[in-house]
């Protein structure tokens, strides 16, 4: 009996479980539905469960409302400079901050910490004033490489090389000569590559749906990202829906995919922080 | 092996004299830290702590940047008074501080139940289902904002087209009467509308934080608990929720700094327009508007130190909450 009631509710757990991931996930299976529905279907008595037809049509009318590729391709530029530049900047830093002892480095660290305080909605207004006396308004370097050495990228490298680069593999390459750069190039990098790979995805995804800087920096219709784009639809009279849904699938179906391979590496890396802290 | 390997390429190397000289002259001058550190000192100064101390400079100023740097006019506390005055920021941050409560207290009351669910559930629908969860997480807040925008919409969006189902089959003449309900245009609901979204896009995250916290309790303690007939629900009242403690107060401060900061979600839920009597209106897009389209940065950088003093002293009660709580433990 006692059994009995423990494996129903394993049961009805289980099942609210996933019920419950559905429900979580529904809203991006709606948008799917919706770009392929008309603007009557869309906007009629019953819900339109089922995918229609229009997909196309709305594919087309979205083309001519907005320069979409060209958005999409903004982002992904964005994205990917961001990221590798991220990459390259925090391994540096977080490189020498675990390895090499100089002057000041527990005021630097301490330092560095501090500023991850500072909440992006505070430095909007000198961000902006900055880039605008730096002559970068409406460039795409303004929304990336100022966000690229992050000092939460940066202590994540650092942990990771304390933790598994052996210091004598360190030391035995000094034997044979070779310089701090040698070491960061042949020996750290290959050794860092699943931290890499973290700290990739986290600022991918961050770089992705950036929305704040781009919005008061790229203002010409031609250097806009996605959301940005996607937005200006909104005010459009008699928002044509069925494109705007089609703009929206198209801009989290690469996340899901990349998702779908690797979610427990971007959960990871995305929680680490709280884990570790 | 990894280690021969590496050595050997090492030895292997000596293509290019000039740079290998260039990258020992750095060290042998004890340059290294400086180099590796460069990029991250010199974005810090140009995109950091210049434009913090410029801001700190500029909200004793009144300036349109239209007019260049000679049109900034010093004027003391004047652009501080002014916010304390000015009941637009006044009602963004009343907006912001119940936003902020709405959408984040919901997520730790639903997300600690449902990670004490998750733990204890086999590998596979832990991870399916925690995977499912997280996932709007990191999807961007304008395109499911844009989603959301349209499931609320009145009279055949997704939530008046349920709620009219329901009260057609159950027979609910009070709710008929209501419906269809103007959700994002409507002073009652905005707020809520909004919160929801905020709800849904985050819970997942703190879901997962929480599981983690939970799988680093010792199975003994559950079993031993079951053993003596303690009950799921009293096990975790008195073994998951106290061990949670200080993983509830990091998460609890992650939604009070993220809270405070609402902006994506308010800013295309009410069309940049701030909502029914500029109910949806947060300070952060309040921010926007005083710099962007009043051209007022003196008094934009002036909101925005109000802001992260506010931001600060939250920050600080949980920092305090959580060193008392940890140096009681260690006392005892």
């Amino acid at each position: 009996m006692r059994a009995l009631s423990s494996f129903g509710m394993r049961v009805g757990t289980s099942v609210g479980l996933l019920l419950l991931s559905l429900i979580t996930l529904f809203p991006f299976f709606w948008s799917f539905i919706l770009a392929s529905h008309n603007r009557e279907t869309i906007f009629g008595q019953t819900l339109p469960l089922f995918l229609g037809d229009d997909f196309l049509k709305n594919y087309t009318l979205l083309q001519n409302l907005i320069p979409y590729w060209r958005a999409m391709g903004n982002s992904l530029m964005i994205s990917c400079m961001g990221t590798l530049f991220s990459l390259l900047f925090c391994s540096m830093a977080g490189f020498t901050l675990a390895l090499h002892r100089f002057h000041l480095r527990k005021l630097f660290f301490l330092f560095m910490l501090l500023t991850m305080m500072i909440p992006p909605v505070v430095s909007l207004v000198p961000y902006y004033l900055t880039i605008q006396y730096l002559g970068l308004l409406n460039t795409h370097i303004a929304v990336w490489l100022p966000f690229t050495a992050t000092p939460l990228g940066i202590f994540l490298i650092r942990q990771y090389v304390l933790r598994s680069i052996p210091l004598e593999l360190i030391e035995a390459a000094k034997l044979d000569g070779a310089s701090s750069i040698d070491l960061f190039v042949r020996v750290a990098l290959p050794l860092l590559k699943p931290a890499l790979a973290t700290l990739g995805i986290i600022q991918f995804v961050f770089f992705w749906n950036n929305f704040l800087s781009p919005l008061v920096v790229l203002t010409e219709q031609d250097q806009m990202v996605l959301p940005v784009a996607l937005r200006s639809l909104q005010n459009h009279p008699n928002a044509p829906w069925g494109a705007v849904m089609v703009g929206t699938s198209f801009a989290f179906i690469p996340i899901m995919l990349v998702y779908a391979f690797s979610s427990n590496r971007i959960i990871s890396g995305l929680t680490s922080g709280a884990v570790k802290g | 092996m990894a280690k021969e390997q590496s050595l050997a390429s090492l030895a292997k190397d000596d293509r290019s004299g000039f740079w290998r000289n260039l990258a020992h002259q750095i060290d042998r001058r004890g340059l290294a830290p400086g180099f590796f550190l460069a990029p991250y000192t010199i974005l810090f100064l140009v995109f950091g702590l210049f434009p913090l101390l410029f801001s700190i400079y500029l909200s004793f100023h009144f300036w349109n940047p239209v007019e260049g740097l000679q049109a900034m006019e010093y004027v003391g506390f004047e652009n501080y008074l002014l916010a304390l005055e000015d009941p637009w920021f006044w009602q963004a941050l009343k907006n912001t501080f119940l936003m902020a409560l709405l959408s984040g207290l919901p997520q730790h009351l639903v997300a600690i139940p449902l990670a004490f669910v998750l733990a204890s559930s086999p590998k596979w629908l832990r991870q399916w289902s925690g995977g499912a969860l997280f996932f709007p997480y990191i999807t961007s807040g304008v395109v499911v904002a844009l989603i959301f925008f349209h499931m609320y919409s009145a009279p055949y969006g997704l939530f008046n087209s349920l709620l009219a189902g329901l009260s057609e089959h159950l027979n609910l003449k009070g709710l008929k009467e209501l419906l269809p309900v103007r959700w994002l245009d409507n002073a009652h609901t905005v707020q809520g509308a909004i919160s929801f979204v905020v709800f849904w896009k985050y819970t997942g995250f703190n879901v997962i934080i929480y599981t983690t916290g939970l799988m680093t309790i010792p199975k003994e303690l559950h079993e031993a608990a079951r053993i003596d007939g303690a009950g799921p629900f009293k096990r975790f009242w008195y073994i998951s929720l106290p061990h949670l403690r200080p993983f509830i107060l990091f998460a609890g401060t992650l939604s009070v700094i993220g809270g405070l900061q609402l902006f994506e979600e308010p800013f295309i839920l009410t069309r940049a327009q701030g909502g029914p009597s500029q109910n949806g209106l947060t300070v952060a897009h309040y921010l926007m508007r005083v710099g962007w389209e009043w051209l007022e940065m003196g008094q934009a950088a002036a909101l925005a130190w109000i802001l992260f003093v506010i931001i600060g002293g939250m920050s600080l009660i949980n920092y305090v909450l959580l060193e008392g709580r940890r140096k009681r433990k260690d006392s005892l």
